[in-house]
């Protein structure tokens, strides 16, 4: 699965904002996740899937369920030291709102084996976006760190 | 950056934008700044301030301090003071890492006793003091103590030996918020905090030696006063917060008022960062207790920080803290809201002070200083970057309109990935290294993004703050010996 992500300097000069898409709203809450594990490390693709972690989250909107699940995948940083990708995402309608059901993959952070770039602290509700554009979903995030 | 058309000049350091700059403005917000540092605030700050301006509650300004710049719902460097009755509290106003802060102790030695043996003791440093990406304490404790530990502060500290009982004396508020209910914080809040009292975190906080130059002082006496005696002595200054647990608390009570404010409240905001409750009601009052829990976190942390510096150098010289000298000059907090009583228009009133990457700044003869700090109102710690320096200031008896508050560092003027892309994290340790400043670092990636040129410049910012008489200069302090997460 490709998850395309970038970072935009241009949105927040003190702390570090993403803009992710998805051919699928799944890919893209991965790419999102892809992106919050390629702030924390420098090379995100080295980080081994020795762990699963499964996620269940609700929320009425999708930028708000965005911002809940990244915000789950800090707190598993500190709580359980886990640097994680996000394997298999489902996302449906649940309630009037919507449901995301996530197998979230990782291991414990190495300080030895990778390459740590810096702590976040926070998911923020600046400029959080989850739009449909022509043919790709694309997000964009802020994360305080 | 451009300034807006409607930005009025009322003296050399300071500015207002009217209550016509925004639809929905209670009342003017105010920029302090020279007009140098004006130029490099990014349009965010004016955004922002007007903003915070639209606030229930609000009292007389919306203010920006001097290294201000753009932040989630209020600028960094933002200051609101609300009226308790009838205003809101906003975790938007506080920031997500709470009581985030900065502490100052001083030795006895001097720059020629350690410039020696910097390497090892800033290795040593490096070595004890947890730092980075998922670090964990080195202070055990239960889920059950921890929520102790919230509810204390730096009190906690004291009774398991981590503190001198003048650190507390020292330490702003006495390094415990009172009233914070662990009651009021998610399970998920202990869980993320439980085992990091005593890490530094990572970002922009660090713990740097650093030295007091003769030719550095302002105030000489007010320098005595705040235990700075000989000539280029060696002080300690570190910079870090309440780590996940307060980013936690701050997370779980934006979400809550996302859910009530409109729908519960009607009220309306310009900007989801700026979600808020009513302060009297419940959803508020609980944020005020998790809140203080958090902030109490910041100050153990803190203080079990300081406990092990005194530790490392103990062992490092082979004399006691004690007969090191190892006093604390002051302990301040950033990120905060707190009843405080001011006087607004002549009549003494209890307000609801919100300061976001902004430092209380009370003064001569004020209540809530230490009896030694009485003459000359409490020590004021404002970092700089790891290569420029940072200062020792004095809070300021003319300091009132801004309910006693000034700035709390220099404030970035780059972003993170463009400092990164101007140098590498290992270029500028050697080039630091040449400079005399040795730094250990968790991150090269991390170090790079905090090299000076990405602030604004320290003197600029001090030397606002004291002529717009918020805090005077009292010392400034080089850097030699920094660790970084």
């Amino acid at each position: 699965m490709s998850m395309p992500y970038r970072f935009r300097e241009d949105m927040a000069p003190a702390d570090v904002a993403i803009e992710a898409w998805g051919e699928t709203l799944e890919e893209l809450f991965a790419s999102c996740a892809e992106a919050l594990l390629g702030t924390l490390v420098a090379e995100p693709g080295e980080i081994l899937r020795s762990r699963e972690v499964p996620i269940r989250l609700d929320d009425s909107e999708l930028d708000l369920l965005l911002f809940a699940f990244l915000q789950e995948l800090v707190f598993l940083k500190d709580a359980r030291r886990l640097l994680l990708h996000a394997d298999q995402v489902g996302i449906c309608r649940h309630n009037g709102g919507y449901r995301l059901e996530a197998l979230a993959r990782g291991e414990e952070v190495d300080r030895e084996r990778h390459k740590l770039v810096v702590d976040v602290k926070a998911v923020t509700l600046f400029r959080l976006q989850v739009v449909r554009e022509e043919k790709t979903w694309r997000a964009t995030a802020v994360l305080d760190v | 950056m451009s300034r807006p058309p409607q930005l009025r000049k009322i003296s050399s350091t300071l500015w207002e934008l009217p209550v016509s700059y925004k639809d929905g403005m209670l009342v003017p917000a105010r920029i302090i700044a020279s007009e140098t540092l004006l130029d490099q605030m990014d349009d965010g700050v004016f955004a922002q301030a007007a903003n915070v301006a639209c606030l229930p509650g609000i009292v007389k300004y919306s203010y920006c301090m001097p290294d201000g710049h753009w932040g989630y719902g209020f600028p960094i460097g933002g200051l609101a003071a609300m009226d308790p009755a009838t205003g809101v509290i906003s975790p938007g106003g506080i920031g997500f890492d709470i009581n985030c802060g900065m502490r100052m102790l001083v030795t006895n030695l001097t720059e020629d006793e350690v410039r020696p043996h910097l390497h090892k003791l800033v290795d040593l440093l490096f070595a004890r003091i947890p730092t980075g990406v998922g670090c964990t304490g080195f202070v055990r404790c239960s889920r059950s103590e921890f929520r102790k530990v919230v509810e204390k502060g730096s009190r906690w500290c004291l009774e398991h030996g981590f503190a001198w009982p003048e650190d507390l004396e020292l330490t702003e508020e006495n390094g415990c918020f009172e009233g914070g209910d662990a009651g009021d914080c998610s399970d998920k809040a202990i869980e993320r905090g439980y085992d990091q009292i005593g890490t530094l975190g990572s970002g922009n906080h660090y713990c740097e030696i650093q030295v007091a130059r003769p030719e550095n002082i302002f105030d000489a006496a007010v320098a005595r006063a705040f235990g700075i005696t000989i000539p280029n002595q060696v002080v300690v200054m570190f910079h870090c917060g309440s780590r996940g647990f307060g980013h936690q608390v701050a997370t779980d009570y934006l979400q809550l008022f996302l859910k009530v404010m409109t729908v519960k409240y009607g009220l309306k905001i310009y900007d989801r960062e700026l979600a808020c409750a009513p302060f009297r009601s419940p959803q508020g009052q609980a944020y005020f207790s998790a809140m203080k829990c958090a902030a109490n976190m910041g100050f153990a942390n803190r203080q079990v920080i300081l406990h092990r510096i005194r530790e490392v150098f103990s062992e490092f010289f082979r004399r006691s803290p004690e007969e090191l000298g190892m006093g604390m000059v002051y302990d301040v907090a950033h990120n905060t809201a707190k009843l405080e009583t001011h006087l607004v228009d002549g009549v003494r009133r209890e307000l609801l002070v919100h300061r976001k990457g902004a430092t209380r700044s009370f003064g001569p003869g004020m209540a809530g200083i230490p009896e030694r700090y009485r003459e000359t109102g409490q020590p004021v710690i404002i970092g700089g970057s790891m290569e420029t320096g940072s200062y020792l200031l004095a809070g300021d008896a003319g300091a009132g309109d801004t309910f006693f508050t000034t700035a709390h560092g220099s404030g970035r003027t780059m972003s993170r990935h463009h400092a990164k892309k101007m140098i590498k994290g290992q270029k500028l340790l050697s080039d630091m290294e040449q400079q005399g400043i040795i730094v250990r670092t968790a991150s090269y990636g991390g170090l790079a993004e905090e090299a000076g040129f990405a602030y604004k410049d320290i003197d600029q910012v001090t030397a606002t703050t004291e002529e717009a008489g918020l805090s005077r200069r009292v010392v400034k302090l080089v850097p030699i010996g920094n660790i970084k997460g």
